[in-house]
């Protein structure tokens, strides 16, 4: 830290470069600002405009971890500590939870409800802006004491000094406040359960009365290559199935298609069973004339669903591909 | 560079809060905009501690801490049973005054 005191060399200076009102601080300490004071900023601007909320979330998290640094830099490194003990640690992680509670993929809608009600509150954030940074810059602050006096004990000592005897009362309060707080988030999101509790049989009883999916769900399909819950399980017929896939995984569209290969390896298996079985009925003295079984009209379905897509791909690709076949008839 | 500085950071960071909480819609966020603007005003406070040179701005920045882990708790509680009586965590959805 220099001072624009100029003293005698000794013991004394550091004492009285540190008792002395300073005008500046040192040049680490600007650059860390400058660059810490971006990522803050864009950190903050990525909880606001990013849409899922954990991205969010986890953006706000580093602006608090380097808020915390910039605390340390100004002498309360008890503060920065518990900024990332109690903010980092604790807050941003019961946010996180929450989130995963709500669920993930509720991502914010981009359907205003209000007409210009965007527009106004980008408005009214730019004003509170232009209102604050004004305000500040009346002030003019050409030398500033530093903490080297109050931390002199320690930072911490001289806070809890301050803490019991000055603030005491408010410390008290605050003590109680959160107390008050724990029970009132316990009896918020207790549930009191007012029916009973269904048994098994009951459960039993009931799907029969409402005739739904008596079984259990049928599997995904597992073919380990991939992750195989978002696989779906093949019909006998070779058809993809919906309902062998959890609804999240259809819901955030997670589930991986069935290649028409794979298709088309059924539909051999299929070939050669029909082939051997056509044989020995054959044997049998019974030639029917080669039909396509079930797993083949799956392939073909399959096709014209991969042509559709193709099909729909270019349409959204725009016009390039309507060119194409002009050139091809030149 | 001046600690002032810090004090102009704090304003940008509870700026940029503010208009969150006015854009977004969901309610977690919301929140989170509320947690930054909380932030902001500790580093004001820290640096005011440190222009003055006595620890009075830090215990307040304490105070605040605490009353927002409080806040936090509460306030997520019921974001947690406004979701479960909705099925949704948007601030539009929430327009009844009955549960």
């Amino acid at each position: 830290m220099s001072t624009g005191i100029a003293t005698d060399a000794g013991a004394h200076v550091s004492t009285l470069h540190t008792l002395a009102a300073a005008t500046s601080t040192s040049t680490p300490e600007a650059v860390q600002f400058w660059l810490l004071g971006t990522v803050a900023v864009l950190g903050a601007l990525g909880t606001v405009l990013l849409r899922r909320a954990v991205h969010a979330a986890l953006c706000l998290a580093a602006t608090m971890v380097i808020l915390a640094l910039f605390y340390l830099a100004n002498g309360a490194n008890f503060l920065g500590i518990v900024q990332i003990v109690v903010y980092t640690g604790a807050v941003m992680m019961l946010f996180l939870f929450v989130l995963m509670l709500v669920g993930v993929s509720a991502a914010d809608s981009l359907k205003e409800t209000l007409k210009g009600q965007r527009l106004l509150a980008a408005a009214c954030g730019l004003g509170l802006g232009i209102l604050l940074i004004s305000g500040l810059a009346q002030v003019s602050v050409k030398s500033f004491n530093g903490l080297a006096s109050a931390n002199k004990a320690g930072n911490v000592p001289a806070l809890a000094a301050q803490l019991f005897t000055k603030y005491v009362v408010a410390f008290e309060v605050v003590g109680a406040l959160l107390t008050v707080a724990a029970v009132g988030a316990t009896l918020l999101t207790h549930r009191e359960r007012i029916e009973k509790l269904k048994s098994q049989p009951e459960q039993a009883r009931q799907r029969v009365r409402e005739g739904t999916q008596l079984p259990p769900l049928p599997a995904p399909g597992v073919y380990a290559r991939h992750n195989a819950v978002d696989r779906p399980g093949l019909l006998p017929d070779g058809t993809p199935s919906e309902l062998t896939v959890s609804g999240t995984l259809r819901r955030r569209h997670q589930i991986r298609e069935v290649e028409a290969a794979e298709l088309r390896r059924v539909a051999a298996l299929e070939r050669g069973t029909a082939d051997r079985q056509g044989q020995a009925e054959q044997d049998g003295g019974r030639g029917e004339p080669a039909e396509p079984g079930p797993a083949e009209r799956a392939v073909q379905r399959a096709d014209a669903r991969e042509a559709e897509q193709l099909a729909e791909a270019e349409r959204l690709a725009g016009s390039e591909p309507a060119r194409e076949p002009e050139e091809a008839a030149k | 560079m001046n600690p002032v500085n810090y004090v102009y950071l704090a304003a940008l960071l509870f700026t940029i809060g503010a208009a969150g909480v006015l854009l977004r819609r969901n309610a977690i966020v919301v929140f989170m905009c509320i947690e930054l603007m909380l932030n902001a005003a500790n580093l004001a406070l820290v640096a005011f501690s440190r222009l003055h040179g006595n620890l009075d701005g830090q215990i307040m920045a304490f105070f605040v801490m605490v009353v927002a882990a409080a806040e936090v708790v509460v306030g997520l509680s019921i974001i947690v049973m406004l979701y479960r009586s909705r099925h949704s965590a948007s601030v539009d959805d929430a327009s009844l005054m009955k549960l």
